[in-house]
């Protein structure tokens, strides 16, 4: 691959350049070498090598799930994508090249100084190691493990090993099949029986181009009667040169354990975002996940709970807001795999002008299980004229004794509903964006504060932006 | 300068002519009631007043304390002191009652200035008292899962607070028990003042009870046919709408 090759790529949005300085590089497109070669960076045990490999292979051999999704996906072309970054190569533009949209962004969202500069792609690296230290220092007394994927592999194979690629096999889909050849960054987290984590978890301590990248891999497990929040993503948007983001999530959450997870999703309107993220819930275990979409150009992306055990809980609460020319296909898979589990989804949707929503949701219930519960409940805004929704629920219950509940609304914000918060004296745009933030003010108020402010401003600029 | 000064007024919907030549005036600090049976256009009125855009302004002028609110957009005539209390107040779930009411004030703010948040809600928890409104409520939903009494109740809550210089009342008696009737009448009352002039459209007399209006108009095909004083609201109890509609036909 040659210098100019690789700079010549996908770049479609302001202005970037590279460092001209830098090692033999990946390049782009995907084959062995570029898989050989990540492995080698990272100096990973032959086993994570093979497992690559062997993820390419299965990649290749998947076909593009058109047949059911969006034929968007057809536009992504492999073989233009850098799938490896290394030092050195990281892009930077200065700050008067970033548009002002962005920047008045950042404003209303209130994004401290020294982070703007991170976000819009000024700077590479978002220096908090001061914090991250403190918070490793109280986990490692407790026996907490908080590493990136790399090391946790390298230092603590005896526990991360045991349940990786396990809660999500390779085989999975295509875009699993992709992380696995070429995952790098994301985080490993262990907790050890017992132990509550107080603190949050969140991603945004050990920021670096790796973890904010394409091809994240996380694996949380939580020990027997464990507690954990983690978080990760910013509802500020996230300017990304790459088109393809593609991570993949697991949880195991052991007997009686809790695990929570929370993602804010805003990156910028160029970005195809694939997620794979599963859960696997033992006996009394219970996993929530919380999500909420905002940016990208397509994101694919159903949270599932395989509920393992008896009395397990899976739910999850999921927000989607699809702006202008976006699609947020969302949605939540709950396996139930043992009696008297119970699952809840709460999916609330909203397409403003041509954004697309659609709801994909699987609750499986089969005929040899007792006593589990289901409640299923999407409803789904639409703003404009032009505007879509399509929900495809896919519920299937057998057996004795099992229950499932499935609600679905679509409305418009009614124009009498806009004309008496006029008559108050709130202009359209105001009257709309109370309206947008009461109807999904019941899930905002379960994200943490400093998410919930920052997304009822999001959702006001986004209404703002339709009315005007 | 009058309060409200309405002038051959004319609003079609749909093509169809609803108020005809309308034309009323309320001088400032009175109370005058619009009586009359159904589909005479009383509601068209007050959505007219207030700005609704399904309305057609065929001719007519309206002035606010002086000022053309005809073609204005609904939140500025709210700004310049119109209070609509709505007959069929709208459910707004997920905004509470505190929040919504402290947007519409900050709404009338200037860019700088900030709304003085102890001082909002000394006055909040003092009108809700006064409304017999369980302080509880500025937490829940504006009107959502609220009963016919509770949601005019929280109209007026909304009016207290937002003090209009002109305030209209769409058959805010309409499901309403004497009880919540006589909370209603003591909020509307409470509001009386020499700046400050209310329009009470209603069927019944009962309301007029509490509220005992300067001047009462009878309105009948989309205009005002007869004024009087309070008792020609108890006439109208006893005699019925019949009564106008048979003077009217022998003067014409």
């Amino acid at each position: 691959m040659s210098v100019s090759q690789a700079i010549d790529f996908e770049i479609d949005k302001g202005d970037f350049h590279y460092d001209t300085e830098y090692d033999y590089d990946a390049g782009t497109g995907l084959n062995e070498a570029t898989v050989d070669y990540i492995s080698e960076v990272k100096g990973e045990d032959p086993w994570i090598r093979e497992f690559r490999q062997n993820a390419l292979q299965v990649f290749n051999k998947k076909p593009m799930p058109t047949h059911w999704a969006t034929k968007d996906l057809d536009n992504i072309d492999f073989n233009k994508i850098r799938y490896y970054l290394s030092k050195g190569q990281t892009p930077s533009r200065t700050w008067e090249e970033v548009p002002d949209d962005v920047k008045n962004t950042f404003e209303r969202l209130g994004i401290p100084e020294q982070e703007r500069k991170f976000l819009a792609g000024v700077e590479a690296q978002f220096d908090s190691e001061a914090a991250y230290s403190r918070m490793k220092e109280d986990l490692e007394k407790e026996g907490v493990i908080f590493v990136g994927s790399t090391e946790g592999l390298r230092e603590h194979p005896e526990l991360f090993r045991k349940w990786f690629g396990k809660v999500i096999p390779t085989t999975d889909n295509k875009f699993s099949a992709l992380n696995s050849a070429v995952f790098s960054g994301g985080s490993f987290i262990y907790v050890p029986p017992g132990v509550k984590v107080k603190q949050p978890l969140q991603a945004y301590f050990r920021i670096n181009a790796e973890n904010f990248g394409q091809f994240e891999r996380t694996l949380i497990i939580a020990d027997e009667g464990a507690e954990v929040t983690y978080m990760e993503g910013c509802t500020a948007p996230k300017f990304e040169t790459t088109t393809l983001h593609s991570a993949v999530v697991e949880l195991v959450a052991l007997k009686g354990a809790k695990i929570q997870y929370i993602t804010v999703q805003n990156w910028s309107n160029n970005v195809f975002n694939l997620v794979t993220k599963r859960a696997r819930a033992e006996e009394e275990a219970e996993v929530k996940w919380i999500d909420c979409n905002i940016g990208s150009r397509l994101t694919m992306k159903y949270p599932g709970v395989i509920l393992k055990g008896r009395k397990a809980r899976g739910e999850v609460l999921s927000i989607a807001l699809a702006s202008e020319g976006q699609h947020q296909d969302t949605g939540a898979k709950m396996i139930h795999a043992a009696d008297e589990t119970s699952s809840n989804i709460i999916a609330k949707s909203i397409s403003v002008g041509t954004g697309r929503s659609s709801y994909r949701g699987i609750v499986h219930i089969p005929k040899n299980l007792k006593n589990c519960k289901n409640n299923t409940e999407c409803d789904a805004l639409l703003i404009n004229n032009n505007s879509r929704t399509d929900t495809y629920p896919a519920i299937s219950v057998r057996g004795d004794g099992n229950s499932v509940q499935h609600e679905a609304s679509v409305s418009k914000v009614s124009a009498e509903q806009i004309f008496y918060m006029r008559q108050r004296g709130l202009s359209e745009a105001q009257a709309m964006s109370l309206s947008v933030n009461g109807f999904v003010n019941d899930l905002v108020r379960q994200f943490p504060m400093e998410y919930s402010v920052e997304l009822k401003r999001l959702i006001e600029m986004e209404m703002e932006g339709s009315v005007g | 300068m009058e309060t409200l000064q309405i002038q051959n007024l004319n609003v079609s919907i749909d093509s169809k002519p609803i108020l005809k030549d309308f034309s009323l005036t309320i001088p400032k600090g009175e109370v005058h009631a619009l009586m009359g049976p159904n589909g005479t256009g009383k509601s068209t009125l007050a959505k007219v007043l207030s700005g609704h855009p399904d309305y057609e302004v065929t001719s007519g002028s309206v002035l606010l304390n002086g000022q053309e609110i005809l073609g204005m957009e609904p939140d500025e005539i709210s700004h310049s002191g119109l209070f609509l209390a709505f007959q069929y107040p709208l459910e707004i779930p997920g905004v509470s009652i505190a929040n919504f009411i402290r947007a519409a004030i900050e709404s009338r703010l200037d860019e700088e200035e900030t709304l003085d948040a102890p001082a909002y809600y000394r006055d909040l928890y003092t009108q809700m008292d006064m409304l017999q409104i369980d302080r509880k409520f500025t937490s829940r939903s504006l009107n959502e899962g609220f009963s016919g009494g509770e949601k005019k109740r929280a109209e007026i809550l909304q009016m207290a607070m937002l003090k209009p210089a002109c305030c209209i009342l769409d058959e805010t008696d309409s499901g309403l028990d004497i009880d919540a009737l006589k909370i209603v009448a003591a909020g509307v009352n409470h509001m009386r003042s020499p700046k400050r002039s209310s329009l009470i459209i209603t069927h019944y007399q009962r309301l007029l009870d509490y509220i005992v209006p300067d001047t009462v108009h009878v309105m009948w095909d989309g205009r005002i046919v007869k004024s009087g004083d309070k008792d020609l609201a108890l006439e109208l109890e006893d005699k019925g709408y019949d009564w106008v509609k048979e003077e009217l036909a022998a003067c014409a």
